[in-house]
């Protein structure tokens, strides 16, 4: 019938097609962010809103005193920065993960999901592009911050971004890890409710757990197990050029586990395999 | 290029003549989504450069089977290979090889047609500047190249069609997945899409596996495989199925076929 015989094609991939891969979904991560203006604006109004008028507010009521990293008394503003940043990155990881849920529903997904690369990194690479959004997200805050009077030493802003990315990943895979389990998109306003709330108000991010533990020692301990609350003291000690080792240490493993567990968790032999066909027939 | 790697596998397949190999080989399959089975004991094969056409209706288990091929499913029984390569044990190499054409549109309507293609170039490896020489190469082919700067969102229902099928092709896989590609689409844009993959078939010596459970189209050379409720129920070429179903066309062919296997009610 034809000349068409078995097809010898190369085993496994080069450096370069993942390299290639890597940066297409980056940047498609990339268009897809700016064509949608309105995410961008309510990601940078969001922790504005905290900054300006509950920040304001609460300046008077919270006292902060010398805590490290900070070395003099500085206004409340400044304490939650970080914690802002940290919740900027909290609602991008779990937007992205939203957008998994809307994908494998309306079938985009499966564009990912039959590129012949190993289905692994590809979440990977989904991560890091989501993590990379993040960080245009952040530093557009941190620039309008610094008008408000929120100056870290310049380093700073270099020194966080190692840190940022770390725990860019760790949100975002938890997101993807939450996105596996969740069949339709409604059900993603229970994340809201039940991941996004109470990870971001029993943390560190809007005040400091000295505080915490003087209210409730059980607080104090649910915040210290709190995988965010060290996101955040990550981000704040290395937004002033310094290691957190601990917040560093819990971060790097939750990292590790929950890129580990969604990874596994869209293995086609087990995650989406039991949840019945997407779309299509029914 | 450096040498290529031996033409692999198969710790348990039987050793595959090169001439022979299909584009397509199911075997064995069965797939079920808790107490419901979708698929049983599906065995068929689709040879290069031929046009398959699985016909089947709606929840016939079309496009579980097609979820199983594209891996975005387990395999639970049975295997899957593509021009020999298992789908589960080497996947890269099998999906490298293969083009599909899902039934719900997988575009990205914000993004234009050719950053729509260079996406899925990058997905497969293909460096950005053969991207972009095959994207335009591909454009052109389909009539779209005046376009290729506006959004896919403003493109027609046949349009996106021939986009994505333009796309299952840029990474030139030698086997082409279409499930239920003309669904909604007016009687002319349907026309050219099937001459379009006819076309593939013929010049470029692809194999087609073309699900529908639209009659017109398929043609007397065609190869049928007749899904119903998960079983294949008749496979071979249109002229042999329907003389072994004692009809005058596919048409009656078909009722024949599932009418009879719906009469004993068994099972599935």
């Amino acid at each position: 019938m034809s000349s068409i015989t078995t097809r010898e094609v190369p085993r496994g991939f080069s450096f370069q097609e993942y390299m290639t891969c890597l940066t297409g979904i980056v940047w498609r991560e990339g268009l897809r962010f700016l064509h949608q203006r309105e995410r961008f604006v309510s990601a940078l109004v969001r922790p504005l809103v905290w900054l300006f008028i509950f920040a304001a507010g609460f300046r008077q009521v919270l006292g902060i005193s010398i805590i490290p990293p900070y070395e003099t008394y500085i206004l409340y503003e400044v304490f939650i920065a970080p914690g802002l940043v940290a919740m900027i990155q909290l609602f991008n990881g779990m937007q992205s993960s939203l957008s998994m849920v809307y994908d494998r529903e309306m079938g985009n997904m499966r564009t990912l999901l039959v590129s012949p690369l190993p289905r692994g990194f590809l979440l990977f690479c989904k991560l890091l592009a989501g993590t990379a959004v993040s960080l245009l997200q952040v530093y557009a805050f941190l620039i309008i911050a610094w008008f408000w009077d929120i100056t870290p030493p310049p380093i700073g802003y270099l020194t966080v971004l190692p840190a940022l990315i770390l725990s860019g990943l760790m949100l975002g895979s938890l997101g993807m890890l939450i996105s596996s389990g969740i069949k339709q998109l409604e059900n993603f306003a229970g994340v809201m409710n039940f991941v996004i709330f109470p990870m971001f108000f029993a943390s560190s991010a809007l005040y400091p757990l000295w505080r915490v533990q003087e209210g409730s020692p059980y607080l104090y301990y649910v915040c210290q197990a709190n995988p965010f609350t060290h996101a955040v003291e990550l981000i704040r000690f290395a937004l002033y050029g310094q290691i957190n080792w601990i917040s560093l240490a819990v971060v790097g493993a939750c990292t590790i586990v929950f890129m580990v567990g969604a990874i596994f968790a869209y293995d086609p032999s087990r995650g989406l395999a039991r949840r019945g066909p997407a779309g299509g027939e029914g | 290029m450096t040498s290529p790697a031996p033409i692999a596998e198969p710790l348990e397949m039987p050793k595959p003549d090169p001439a022979t190999v299909p584009a397509l080989s199911i075997d064995g399959v069965s797939h079920a989504y808790g107490p419901r089975r979708a698929l049983i004991d599906v065995s068929f094969n689709v040879q290069p450069a031929s046009f398959t056409a699985l016909l089947g209706l709606n929840g016939a288990g079309k496009s579980t089977l097609f979820s199983l091929i594209t891996r975005l499913f387990g395999i639970q029984t049975g295997r899957v290979g593509i021009f020999g390569h298992d789908v589960s044990r080497s996947p890269g190499e099998a999906l490298r090889l293969l083009g599909v054409v899902f039934q719900p549109r997988t575009l990205d309507l914000d993004l234009s047609l050719t950053q729509n293609l260079l996406y899925h170039a990058a997905l497969h490896g293909i460096t950005r500047r053969e991207a972009a020489a095959r994207s335009a190469e591909l454009l052109a082919r389909i009539g779209l190249s005046d376009r290729a700067g506006s959004k896919v969102r403003d493109l027609s229902g046949g349009q996106m069609r021939r986009l994505e099928i333009a796309r299952a092709l840029l990474h030139r896989p030698r086997l082409l997945l279409l499930d239920e590609p003309t669904v909604g689409l007016d009687v002319k844009a349907r026309a050219d899409i099937i001459s379009h993959v006819r076309q593939l078939v013929t010049e470029q010596g692809i194999g087609v596996l073309w699900a529908t459970h639209l009659f017109d189209e398929i043609m007397p050379n065609d190869d049928l495989v007749v899904l119903h409720q998960g079983k294949v129920l008749a496979q071979g070429p249109m002229g042999r199925v329907i003389a072994e179903a004692g009809a005058q066309d596919v048409n009656t062919a078909f009722m024949r076929l599932t009418g009879a296997q719906i009469m004993p009610g068994g099972g599935a």
